[in-house]
């Protein structure tokens, strides 16, 4: 009787004492991460400058802070908003000043370019130190060393060399002391370009083109970036508190050399992992911007604070040439022009997107003259249902059989699960004879069928780094790493290759680049377009200057909150 | 007893270094690299691979990350630049530790009464609400539950808070969630396991022996009907206490369930290892546990095999 009593006792104290521990632990830990940021947020909205904070909500943890890192959206928001480049991108995209004061171009007789900056004398990074040309060097060097090799260091293909650093099969490979950039004193940066590439400057907005502090880093050893100590900023913020897969806080730096025109006082980010839980948050006033999912557009399409953003991103269907049906052009061409994009757009994504017959996306691009790339060509292969139930016909006369079976490689999140579904229902209705199977892929699984040309169909997509036609244009390059679909066409290569190096006649470049774009969509068909895609989101009506830009990174630099 | 802990402490070694091995070669079959990346060429994978060691053959993979592991050396994150799973297991643990045992708790007392009552009062008013509530805890998903909750008690009625984790207030809704599964189960099983005792001889004989009612429901019915209970509570808590998915997710828990469904999606090798391994590493404890808690519940269980000291 006694040893059941005492036994019982035991097994209460310890499961007592295993609770309290870990709340104990765990819990104190977490809240009083928590309370530090609570009181900084609250502390600098009542500070003596009157700024606010914008409360943001994010679905995951921040992945890096580190510019060589994996640049997935959310961590090159957070950077471009606590480091600074030689240039920013401005609330209209154009490019706006940056750590750069003034700059000089010449073009050499061998048609490479050399650019000269002066960096800004009152330019310092958060420890004190002034930001420097060989910050820059460093930096960009960092990024080409295999050792440090970042994912984005493509993006440096105009700087001499750079190609040839990142090619392992190359003799300059690693070798980054070759690269085309040289500090000639503190503020001075020369930077020797292959081509006259007019994007260039654009490009050094881009974090991977930050500059980077050899001695912080150098210092930081194996800690670099991974809390708030561990990383010194030279933007409009600098990161304040960061409570792992909670949140963090960026507050307004004022070291910055335009830190007058910041009128934030602090960013306060939460992790919200769920969609609905992010509205909800809204609602409660917890947060003043939130995404919208095609499910919730519906209620908020009226309210003040709805708003869309359109994207320079556009879905398509690939399509595999080594299968024998898609390898008819009267097969692609119908199956292009077989289902409804305009009604995909506005009943299933709801969100601002819009029905693409195009590949490089509408609200671009311009000429010298100020002419957009869609307005020469307009749409490709318009939604006609009888032509292509004509061409279907034709095509499957040609191959000899009445019944074609066609796997659609396709993304497993909701909203693109359900166009995937729209566009089978489509097909399997307009087109007789065909079934489509849907095959649904977590993203790096999906890409690994892709690379492999393992799949009939792939509903993909692509994003630009820079506003130039090339970008979406090179995918389907004949011998080009991204083009998975076998896809060959002599005087499409010819006039992308031309455009991807020859900047001597911006007109006619202009003009190859859209007849390419035809080439690829009404003559090869070898694509089919579905849409570009927007973003809906609730921005609180007392939150102004919220920049949204065309990749869905957002700048903080210029926003002001009303009382 | 000493001998029978050291051979079961012998198997599990074994069991763990097992399942080290499984995992391992599993993930190699998992498709795609944590660089392929849209925008990256194979030679620039190629790079990647060979700075995060990717690019050494499997063999030599397994046996450096075998003794790496057995040193405790989990390696460093590929999604997380340069975070180590060590790190990354710390800080979110503690939160779905808390979270599991609060549920686990709530859930055990609930399912155990709710149990309780329903068989003492078999085939009663009581009993059929009881079950009632049990049936609809394990067939209500606890997204829908936890959606509910937080829609109405959160937004709505503003009595607790949506979402995150600040403090006692911000675990209330996560445990209700968590705990009407737990609770559920438990009582369904209490109930059962209790009418069966109940229906023994002994407890008759009991009876007629003039032994207070409740005294019987005590010593005889609810010890006996723990036995079961044990079985399933050991390996419910590990899961539990080791996160879980929807319930982080609606009200955005900082735990380690959805992060390690994420290192999944995102083929972040070392993190699915090092997450597995301590999962299976508690599992295994749980288990040993569990194995010896049914000595000490009833007595009639001989761990070593039947040895008489």
């Amino acid at each position: 009787m006694n040893r059941k009593r005492w036994l019982m006792l035991l097994m209460l104290i310890s499961l007592v004492s295993l609770l309290a521990a870990c709340y104990g632990g765990g819990g104190s830990d977490s809240s009083g991460g928590s309370a530090e940021s609570d009181e900084s947020s609250e502390g600098s909205e009542t500070g003596e400058s009157e700024g606010g904070t914008l409360h943001m909500a994010t679905p995951g943890e921040l992945p890096t802070v580190q510019t060589n890192g994996n640049l997935d959206g959310l961590s090159q928001t957070v950077m471009l908003n606590i480091y600074e480049g030689l240039f920013r991108l401005d609330e209209n995209n154009e490019l706006s000043a940056g750590m750069a004061e003034d700059y000089e171009m010449t073009e050499n007789e061998d048609g490479s370019v050399t650019y000269t900056f002066n960096i800004r004398e009152d330019a310092e990074w958060s420890n004190g130190t002034p930001v420097t040309a060989h910050d820059f060097v460093y930096g960009w060097k960092r990024a080409l060393d295999p050792e440090t090799f970042s994912p984005h260091a493509y993006l440096m293909a105009p700087i001499t060399n750079a190609n040839e650093i990142q090619d392992p099969e190359h003799e300059l490979y690693g070798q980054v002391d070759e690269l085309g950039v040289e500090a000639t004193d503190d503020k001075t940066l020369v930077v020797e370009l292959n081509n006259n590439v007019p994007y260039f400057l654009e490009l050094l907005a881009n974090p991977v083109m930050f500059p980077q502090n050899e001695e912080f880093i150098a210092s930081q050893g194996d800690d670099y970036g991974l809390e708030p100590e561990n990383v010194i900023s030279n933007g409009p913020f600098f990161l304040d508190t960061w409570t792992h897969d909670q949140g963090w806080v960026l507050s307004k730096n004022e070291d910055y050399w335009d830190s007058e025109n910041v009128s934030l006082d602090a960013v306060d980010y939460r992790v919200a992992k769920d969609a609905s839980t992010e509205v909800n948050l809204y609602e409660t006033g917890d947060i003043d911007v939130a995404n919208l999912t095609s499910e919730f557009v519906d209620m908020y399409a009226e309210d003040e604070a709805y708003t869309t953003n359109i994207n320079t991103e556009v879905y398509f269907v690939r399509f595999n040439l080594q299968n024998e049906f898609l390898a008819n052009d009267n097969i692609r061409k119908a199956l292009d022009m077989s289902y409804d994009k305009a009604e995909a757009a506005e009943s299933i994504l709801k969100n601002g997107s819009i029905p693409a017959y195009f590949l490089v996306p509408e609200d671009f691009v311009s000429n010298e003259q100020g002419e957009g790339f869609r307005e020469k060509h307009g749409n490709f292969n318009m939604t006609d249902i009888e032509e292509a139930q004509k061409l279907w016909e034709q095509g499957l006369e040609e191959l000899g059989t009445d019944s074609i079976t066609l796997e659609l490689l396709s993304y497993d999140d909701d909203q693109r699960k359900a166009m995937a579904e729209y566009m089978k229902n489509q097909w399997e209705n307009n087109l007789p004879g065909l079934t489509v199977a849907i095959n649904q892929q977590p993203n790096k699984q999906k890409l690994d069928l892709e690379g492999k040309q393992d799949y009939d169909m792939s509903f993909s997509g692509w994003r630009n780094d820079i506003s130039d036609p090339v970008e979406f244009l090179n995918v389907h390059l004949s011998d080009g790493p991204y083009n998975w679909q076998d896809f060959a066409n002599e005087e499409y290569d010819e006039l992308v290759k031309k455009a991807q190096t020859d900047f001597s006649d911006l007109d006619q470049r202009f003009a190859d680049m859209q007849e390419a774009e035809r080439i690829l969509i009404e003559q090869e068909t070898a694509i089919s377009p579905i849409y570009q895609s927007a973003n809906a989101r609730l921005i609180n009506p007392s939150v102004n200057n919220f920049v949204a830009h065309p990749d869905n990174t957002f700048s903080f630099k210029w926003v002001t909150m009303e009382e | 007893m000493t001998r029978y802990i050291l051979s079961r402490l012998g198997y599990m070694i074994f069991t763990f270094l097992l399942i080290a091995s499984l995992t391992f070669f599993l993930m190699q079959t998992l498709p795609g690299s944590p660089f392929n990346d849209e925008r990256l060429s194979e030679a620039q994978e190629k790079i990647l691979n060979q700075r995060y060691g990717l690019d050494e053959p499997v063999a030599m993979q397994y046996f450096k990350y075998l003794g790496n592991v057995l040193v405790g050396e989990l390696g460093v994150s590929f999604q997380f630049d340069g975070r180590s799973v060590t790190t990354i297991i710390g800080e979110r643990i503690g939160v779905s530790a808390i979270l599991g045992a609060q549920a686990m708790g709530l859930g055990l007392v609930l399912g155990g009464l709710l149990g309780i009552i329903a068989a003492v009062r078999h085939n009663t008013f009581m009993d059929y609400t009881a079950m009632i509530i049990a049936v609809l805890g394990l067939s209500i998903p606890n997204f829908v539950f936890a959606g509910l909750l937080q829609y109405w008690v959160g937004v709505r009625l503003q009595w607790l808070p949506v979402a995150f984790w600040q403090g006692f207030e911000y675990s209330i809704l996560p445990t209700i969630s968590l705990a009407a599964f737990v609770m559920a189960t438990i009582a369904r099983y209490m109930r059962s396991e209790m009418l069966d005792v109940l229906g023994q001889d002994y407890i008759t004989t009991a009876h007629a022996k003039g032994v207070d009612r409740w005294k019987v429901i005590r010593k005889h019915g609810i010890r006996n009907a723990m036995i079961p209970i044990i079985t399933i509570v050991g390996p419910l808590t590990v899961s539990l206490m080791t996160g879980t998915l929807v319930v982080e997710q609606i009200f955005s828990v900082p735990g380690l369930g959805e992060q390690f469904v994420n290192s999944i999606l995102t083929n972040d090798y070392p993190v699915i290892m090092g997450v597995t391994l301590f999962f299976s590493l508690l599992f295994i404890a749980v288990i040993f546990v569990v194995d010896i808690l049914y000595g000490i519940v009833d007595p009639r269980i001989r761990l070593s095999g039947g040895g008489r000291n």
